[in-house]
């Protein structure tokens, strides 16, 4: 096998003709995860589908950019209480709060450290017993399984100077909150292949049936997105709304993975807001009561801030595909990623990021 | 940080599940990944890798059908 079989120029030509026989009329695909926002942005898929009359537009794929400022604050407040250690993912470090963000908070003196995985959070509480470590719980359900097992590992290694700030959230709820919202412009979604191989399909079958559109569990390579869009143009042509699963080799159909068990065992759905959206019902996700012990909020004294987003930033409507990120007024201007106004410039995963880096603001400006 | 990334299994530890790890090699980076979610896997498997836990392994039988079609087979 090639290196990268699915990011051959052939195959990819070969998918968009695929997709170009299939269409006879303009369609609005959206997809709901950051990685494939830049996936399709660096490989230009938009471009490719364009002629075909295929429109992609990005949904709240970013967990760093649903993140409520508050959280944020909190995170940066506990960096600065003395003997706490705050470990968090690089791509929350310059992600604004209502103030300043984390790395500059670390400038300052606050003890933050930047981790790959919460399991290093973890062995850091185990070899430095004099300190709290606290991690930072941002992601979807793809991040969640990894800090659930850190709490279970803490646990078993008996570790009392180890918690969770979680800012955990769920694909599947804010998806139908967008499907609920009048004239949005989705007819068809490729579900998040990740979060879709630790949860399964089987959450988005109630989306399929109330909203009837198309649903198609759709990779990260540009084959396999292309391979989603296809399955989705045949959908939508044929009048049909479906569940289907265009990312076999991740994603399989049937019963609970361990990943999902594991999940499932330390975490609880409830509702939080996020960044830009507000408040969706069971959108987040939140410790267990039996598990209440490694909860930051409760361990610490935390203050419940306000959420505070710079006022010419108009990452609500990025996050829900109303506003392509070349269209605010602000991008590549007073908004860039070494001064941003809002996280979707900042973090790897955010829409306004992908615009920048793979479409030269001159170029649209 | 939300992405995860496909990688080669090279080797397992042989600690309890909770604590069980596997090198895995993503094109050449090694890395220690945690194999709690993945019991099953055998060397030489490809594992998906988030945040240093491989949450499910590839299944090749798929991946050779879109192969397949790829290669016009479909």
């Amino acid at each position: 096998m090639a290196s990268h079989p699915y990011r051959d120029r052939d195959a990819m030509r070969r998918c968009v003709e695929a997709i170009a026989r299939r269409v006879s009329q303009p369609w609005t695909l959206m997809e709901v995860c950051g990685g494939q926002t830049h996936a399709i942005l660096r490989h230009g898929l938009d471009r490719l589908l364009a002629p075909a009359g295929i429109a992609l537009i990005h949904g709240p794929g970013c967990p760093v950019c649903v993140t409520p400022t508050a959280r944020i604050d909190q995170a940066i407040a506990l960096a600065r209480t003395p003997g706490v250690i705050l470990c968090s993912f690089g791509d929350m470090l310059r992600v604004p709060g209502s103030g300043e963000d984390l790395s500059t908070a670390r400038a300052r003196g606050a003890r933050v450290q930047v981790v790959y995985s919460p399991l290093d959070a973890v062995r850091l509480a185990q070899r430095q017993p004099q300190d709290q470590v606290v991690f930072f719980a941002v992601g979807f359900e793809t991040t969640a399984p990894a800090t659930a097992l850190a709490v279970l590992q803490a646990q078993a290694l008996g570790l009392a100077n180890f918690s969770l700030l979680v800012a955990h959230v769920r694909v599947p709820p804010a998806v139908a909150a967008l499907l609920a919202t009048p004239n949005h412009r989705i007819q068809a979604l490729l579900a998040a292949g990740h979060v879709c191989a630790v949860m399964g399909l089987a959450e988005y079958a109630p989306l399929v049936r109330r909203f009837r559109l198309p649903v198609v569990a759709t990779g990260f390579e540009p084959v396999d997105i292309l391979q989603g869009v296809l399955r989705a143009v045949d959908q939508l042509e044929g009048g049909q709304a479906r569940l289907e699963n265009a990312y076999a080799r991740a994603v399989t159909d049937g019963g609970k993975g361990n990943a999902q068990r594991l999940l499932e065992t330390v975490f609880e759905p409830a509702t939080r807001p996020w960044r830009g959206l507000g408040e969706i019902p069971n959108g987040a996700l939140s410790l267990r009561p039996a598990w209440q012990a490694f909860d930051a909020e409760a361990r610490f004294p935390l203050d419940q801030m306000p959420e505070s987003s710079h006022p010419d930033c108009q990452a609500a409507a990025v996050l829900t595909g109303r506003l392509t990120p070349t269209e605010c007024p602000a991008f590549g201007r007073r908004c860039r990623p070494e001064h941003p106004l809002g996280a979707p410039m900042v973090s790897a995963e955010g829409a306004c990021a992908a615009y920048f880096h793979y479409r030269a603001p001159m170029e649209e400006g | 940080m939300c992405l995860a990334i496909p990688g080669r299994l090279l080797s397992r530890s042989d600690e309890e599940p909770l604590f069980r790890t596997g090198r895995v090699d993503f094109g050449g980076v090694v890395k220690a990944v945690s194999l709690a979610c993945v019991p099953e896997a055998e060397v030489g498997d490809t594992v998906l890798v988030h945040a240093g836990l491989a949450i499910t392994r590839l299944d090749p039988e798929a991946a050779r059908k879109l192969d397949g079609w790829l290669a016009g087979e479909a």
